[in-house]
């Protein structure tokens, strides 16, 4: 390493890629006129300048001192009470006089390299990443020795026993991992809803039952299983219901082309699975007046008048639909489950 | 060794006593000797590597704060706080009551929320940034290739790290955005269910999913993130920093300011700045603020459904994607219409980072080590590369953001995605010509400016009438930088059939690198040589800076004029 | 008809009597008395007058009688609530078509407002305007909104009420510069793309509730500035306007050469 006075003359070598592009190339290029020349900066030629400098940086940390020391003020005096605005406070007190804190530290020091410690650059060698060549030879033999010392080469039944013993053993691990993270691997879950013949319809999340006659044209309900409030409050729950969540319209009937599933409307009001076809999402964006439902995660729409069927985006499957009826005493009721797997596709969806 | 350093005098001073100390032990010396004044480097760009660094280690102050209180528990309660009032009494997973609680109750806790989620953002943002210098610059050759590929994935680390830290409160927006993960798992052909099994412990939710997110967001994606920093910043030490070209700067030197004190410190002062935004943003900005989600419930979406940044051009892709390629072969249903959006299309932009060194370097047929960074305008065809990759990146995000889009720009969310299905395929073709362009553009200019010099403004006239504008040559330090470049030609490769008339093998491989070497290398700008200057001077077509003029100064016309001094 | 008027007066009968309290007590107060006491108050002078205003405004879409036309929906039976919404709001009389009516400084005043319910109302039955205290959002309970909110309105109004897109250029607006009565009428007459929440469907109360928790988020955001509430893809934003924007803005102050 040599500081930069003397600038490297401009000699051929220093023109870079010259062991492979021939001499003439070498001979058609100009010199590297090498580092610029040093120049002082203020602070290197006025000392007052760099004085004031000094005051200024000593002020930066100074600075960063003080924002701390309001830090802990704050921390011990904005105590938030827990509601928006006392938390918002405590929390821009403690941000802002945390920032300062930094920021003091941080822009002292860069001023400080910038102005008062040396501007020299310096110059170092680089050497090839490469060992050298004796190096790898000395290696090389090295490893011959020690594999001549295994005698390796004398017992093949020990190289592969050994390889056949290191692939084996990590199955002790993996197996019981990988067997036990899954469950009880029963994918067929995936076909079947807790919905069922006679299983009444109610609003999610009060679990209200649902009267037909509640809903008037252009009514949109978002609607679970009726099971009793104490079974809501459980895993198994959330998960029953990320695949029994209908969406419930009710259209004027003259305005319904078709069901998705032969007589599953009732009067003009259908069920869908709330479940998208495409990743999963819960498509509930119902327009009243085109009768489309859009997902507002990946803008599948689905024609709620005409089977569901996808008319944008990404989904190529209608949603499936859930068979209503009315009780006896006027309440919406499911007919059967859903005749096909809710949700994203899977490879053995069909089978 | 014996009980004493065999050269040096009993120390005196406390420091050198502990130094002493240490380097009897360890030989420490040794090292520190290659590091205290070991020289890097100055350059704004180069410290953008530093933006990723250090919101990382933001990262791990902040993430230790929030494990204090955070409990990655998926056990049902009630939230019992009055605060905020929208969840009084809600059913909520632990791990989202903890969350709650560790903003609302704990003095400080959602400022280091908000300054953790604000740094893993900014963390990617550095990282894409820093990876773009790296393309751009061609830091990523001989022989840093490895190097690179570290960094690549480091930043899909990043991604996973991400999205898992995303989910853990355990919110709507998150939970639906697992729910999308498991679609995409789902669709994998074959194994799908399976894997879908396989990460949730059963059926989507389950009651698993959070504690299992917390192990590999705050064990395995850490530890690993930290031993590939390791080996990154080890590497970019043991090969020494790139620089740009420039007078002095060559393949065999490095040129710049000793480790210690200038680098150190100006590094130090950055991790404060740094620091200091980060705490800036996540005392006045609001981020992820849950409780307007509420609790993860498999019924409720919201408009704006999206996740953070770094993920978008995902969702994009997968917005993009007709439905139609949903297809069925022989009883069993392969989703292409999410397969190539969330598996394929991701998978090809990862595989062009990971190759590209590697190609770069079989059509240059360059096996020299290159310390010296490129000027992007004097590597077209990887620069328009480069920005086309970005192009279909960013029209990927926009796709993710089509429907803000939509309402910000009185939009049809389903016009936008048309024009953005389109300009998936357009854009970067688009981006890579126009790059090309101007940056052979940009390169003749340079030879123009070597050639001719600067333009002064200052218009002479001739008695005959004639205008001419002074031009001033270039210093050498000027020159240099425009002439310092090597202009790859497209490989040769030997002839299909040797003297005898026998057909070689492997020709075809070849001919195949051969033509992508011409599709990088056939439009190119060559540096202009001192033959070529001499000429233009003596040609006089645009003048020259012969001595016997005695001025400096290049004039255009084609005679000599009276210089106005 | 009159039959309908009586049973609303009578209904709202201390809602009125609150009124001329005011009246008494405040005669200015009185003046700037809301509109539903003066829809309820429906006389047949103020039917006329909105015949009037409608036959003037709204007639060339929506037909002479108000029957609809292949331009715009009948609005028999509409009832008071959706004509002070729309009216209100501005969003009608529409000044050009487009993918829906956008909200805009309203075109007629209160009196007009209510005298155009009144015609309207008096076309058949339909939800009438709710009353002060139907929308008061300190009679709500905002845990109970929000649970209402994420699953009936926050898939098209987001989950703070910032607003969203829907298809083909339609949207949901925002809720927050919404007032606690448009936000009631509109749950209840389902304007536009937007479904119908009926009483049965979204009890009184319910919609209260919702109100309460839309009342909530007015308070902003306990993190600091809101960012316009628009979750991931605004905060990406501002990671990188802000965040990138100072980091790299420092970084080239520290490596520019010190003069």
């Amino acid at each position: 390493m040599s500081a930069n006075q003397n600038p490297q003359g401009p000699s051929g070598d220093l023109t870079p890629h010259d062991s492979e592009h021939g001499a003439l190339v070498q001979a058609d290029r100009f010199p590297d006129p090498g580092v610029h020349e040093h120049k002082p900066r203020l602070t290197d030629t006025d000392p007052r300048s760099a004085k004031r400098n000094e005051r200024l940086i000593a002020l930066l940390f100074v600075i960063s001192a003080l924002g701390t020391i309001a830090s802990l003020w704050a921390y011990f005096a904005v105590r938030p009470d827990g509601t928006t605005e006392g938390v918002r406070l405590s929390t821009i007190a403690l941000g802002v006089t945390m920032a300062i804190s930094l920021f003091g530290i941080g822009i002292a020091a860069v001023q400080w390299a910038k102005t008062l410690m040396s501007n020299r650059e310096y110059t170092e060698e680089r050497h090839s990443s490469a060992s050298s060549a004796e190096v790898r030879e000395a290696v090389a033999v090295q490893f011959k020795e020690g594999a001549e010392d295994a005698g390796i080469a004398r017992r093949p039944v020990l190289l592969g026993s050994v390889g056949l013993a290191l692939a084996l053993f990590p199955l002790t691990i993996a197996v019981p991992l990988v067997s036990s993270v899954g469950g009880d691997w029963n994918v067929s879950k995936f076909r079947h809803t807790i919905w069922g013949k006679g299983v009444r319809l109610a609003y999610d999340p009060s679990g209200r039952l649902i009267r037909a006659a509640d809903l008037t044209i252009g009514s949109v309900a978002h609607v679970i299983p009726d099971v009793p409030a104490e079974e809501r409050e459980s895993h198994h729950w959330i998960t029953e219901k990320a695949k029994a969540v209908v969406l419930l319209v009710r259209l004027d009937p003259r305005d319904l082309k078709r069901d998705h599933r032969e007589g599953a409307s009732h009067d003009g009001i259908v069920a869908y699975s709330k479940i998208c076809t495409h990743v999963g999402c819960p498509v509930a964006l119902y327009e009243q007046q085109t009768h489309h439902l859009l997902c507002p995660c990946h803008q599948s729409t689905f024609d709620i008048a005409d089977g569901a069927k996808v008319v944008f985006g990404p989904a190529k499957r209608p949603l499936p639909q859930l068979p209503i009826t009315v009780d006896d005493e006027g309440y919406l009721v499911a007919e059967d489950d859903f005749n096909e797997p809710i949700g994203p596709s899977y490879w053995e969806r069909l089978k | 060794m014996s009980t004493t350093t065999p050269t040096a005098a009993e120390p005196t001073t406390p420091v050198g006593k502990a130094a002493d100390y240490l380097d009897q032990r360890t030989k420490v010396g040794v090292l520190t000797k290659q590091l205290v004044r070991k020289v890097f480097p100055d350059h704004w760009s180069f410290m953008l590597g530093e933006i990723a660094l250090f919101s990382f280690v933001v990262l791990l102050i902040s993430g230790v704060f929030l494990t204090m209180f955070f409990e990655p528990s998926m056990a049902l309660v009630h939230y019992e706080n009055e605060h905020p009032a929208s969840m009084q009494g809600q059913l909520m997973s632990v791990a989202f009551a903890s969350t709650l609680d560790m903003s609302f109750e704990v003095r400080g806790g959602l400022l280091m929320r908000q300054i953790h989620h604000w740094s893993a953002l900014v963390f990617m943002a550095g990282i894409v940034v820093h990876m773009m210098r790296v393309f751009f610059t061609g830091a990523f050759r001989k022989p840093r290739e490895l190097n690179w590929l570290v960094g690549t994935m480091l930043m899909i680390l990043g991604l996973l790290a991400g999205f898992s830290g995303y989910s853990l409160p355990d919110d709507v927006l998150s939970g639906n955005g697992l729910r999308i993960a498991d679609g995409v798992i789902k669709s994998i052909p074959i194994i799908g269910s399976y894997t879908s099994y396989f990460v949730f412990g059963g059926e989507f939710p389950g009651e698993h999913i959070i504690p299992r997110l917390f192990t590999v967001h705050i064990l395995l994606i850490p530890a690993l993130l930290l031993a590939l920093i390791g080996v990154h910043l080890f590497l970019m030490v043991l090969n020494k920093h790139t620089q740009y070209p420039g007078s002095g700067r060559t393949d065999k030197n490095v040129v710049g300011y000793p480790a210690v004190p200038v680098f150190a410190t100006k590094m130090a002062g950055n991790f404060f700045i740094i620091f200091g935004v980060l705490a800036l943003m996540g005392g006045t900005m609001a981020i992820n603020n849950v409780w307007n989600y509420g609790p993860y419930d498999p019924s409720p979406v919201g408009a704006g459904a999206q996740p953070d940044w770094y993920m978008l051009f995902l969702e994009g892709s997968l917005r993009l994607m007709p439905g139609q390629t949903e297809i069925v072969i022989a009883g069993y249903t392969l989703s292409l219409n999410v397969l190539v959006p969330a598996v394929i299309i991701p998978g090809l932009l990862f595989t062009f980072l990971f190759v590209y060194p590697f190609i770069e370097a079989k059509v240059t047929g360059d096996k020299r080590e290159h310390h010296v960074l490129d000027r992007p305008r004097n590597v077209p065809t990887r620069t328009g590369l480069g920005v086309a990759f970005l192009t279909a990146f960013i029209i990927l995000a926009l796709a993710g953001s089509n429907d803000l889009i939509a309402t910000h720009f009185d939009m049809s969310i389903n016009a936008i995605t048309w024009a953005f299905r389109i300009l998936f395929f357009v854009g970067p073709w688009f981006a890579f010509w126009i790059t090309k362009r101007i940056c052979l553009g940009l390169q003749r200019k340079d030879r123009e400016l070597v050639l001719h010099g600067h333009e002064t403004g200052r218009i002479v006239r001739f008695a005959n009438g004639e205008y001419i504008e002074v031009h001033r040559p270039l210093d050498e330090h000027e020159r240099w930088l425009r002439v310092n470049y090597e202009a790859h030609a497209p490989l040769e490769i030997e002839p299909a059939t040797d003297a005898r008339g026998v057909r070689r093998r492997g020709y075809k491989a070849d001919r195949r690198w051969q033509r992508l070497s011409r599709f990088f290398f056939e439009d190119r700008v060559e540096p202009v040589t001192p033959s070529e200057l001499e000429a233009a001077h003596s040609h006089g077509e645009h003048d020259e800076l012969e001595p016997s003029h005695g001025s400096p100064e290049l004039v255009s016309g084609s005679r000599s004029v009276e210089q106005e001094h | 008809m009159k039959a309908l008027a009586a049973r609303r007066h009578h209904r709202f009968a201390p809602v009125v009597l609150l009124l001329l309290a005011l009246l008494v007590t405040g005669g200015v107060y009185a003046a700037l008395a809301p509109s539903p006491a003066q829809a309820d108050t429906a006389s047949t002078e103020d039917i006329e007058t909105g015949k009037k205003l409608f036959q003037a405004n709204c007639a060339t879409c929506h037909g002479p009688n108000a029957e609809g036309t292949t331009e715009a929906p009948s609005l028999v039976g509409v009832g008071a609530a959706a004509v002070d919404f729309q009216v209100s709001t501005g969003r009608m009389p529409m000044q050009m078509s487009g993918p829906q009516a956008a909200a805009k400084p309203p075109q007629m005043d209160e009196e007009q407002t209510a005298a155009l319910a009144a015609y309207v109302a008096s076309l058949g039955p339909g939800p009438a305007i709710p009353t002060d205290e139907q929308v008061d959002a300190a009679e709500g309970d905002a845990a109970e909104g929000m649970a209402l909110f994420r699953t009936n309105c926050a898939m098209c109004h987001n989950a703070v009420g910032a607003g969203g897109a829907l298809s083909e250029g339609k949207y949901a607006p925002a809720l927050l510069e919404t007032s606690d009565r448009n936000i009631y009428q509109a749950m209840l007459t389902g304007p536009q793309s937007m479904p119908v929440f009926n009483d049965a469907t979204l009890t009184p109360k319910e919609k209260r509730h919702i109100i309460a928790y839309v009342a909530e988020q007015r308070d902003g955001s306990a993190g600091g500035l809101s960012l316009g509430n628009l979750g991931p893809v605004s905060e990406g934003l501002w990671a990188w306007i802000v965040g990138l924007g100072l980091i790299i803005g420092a970084a080239v102050w520290i490596g520019a050469k010190s003069s």
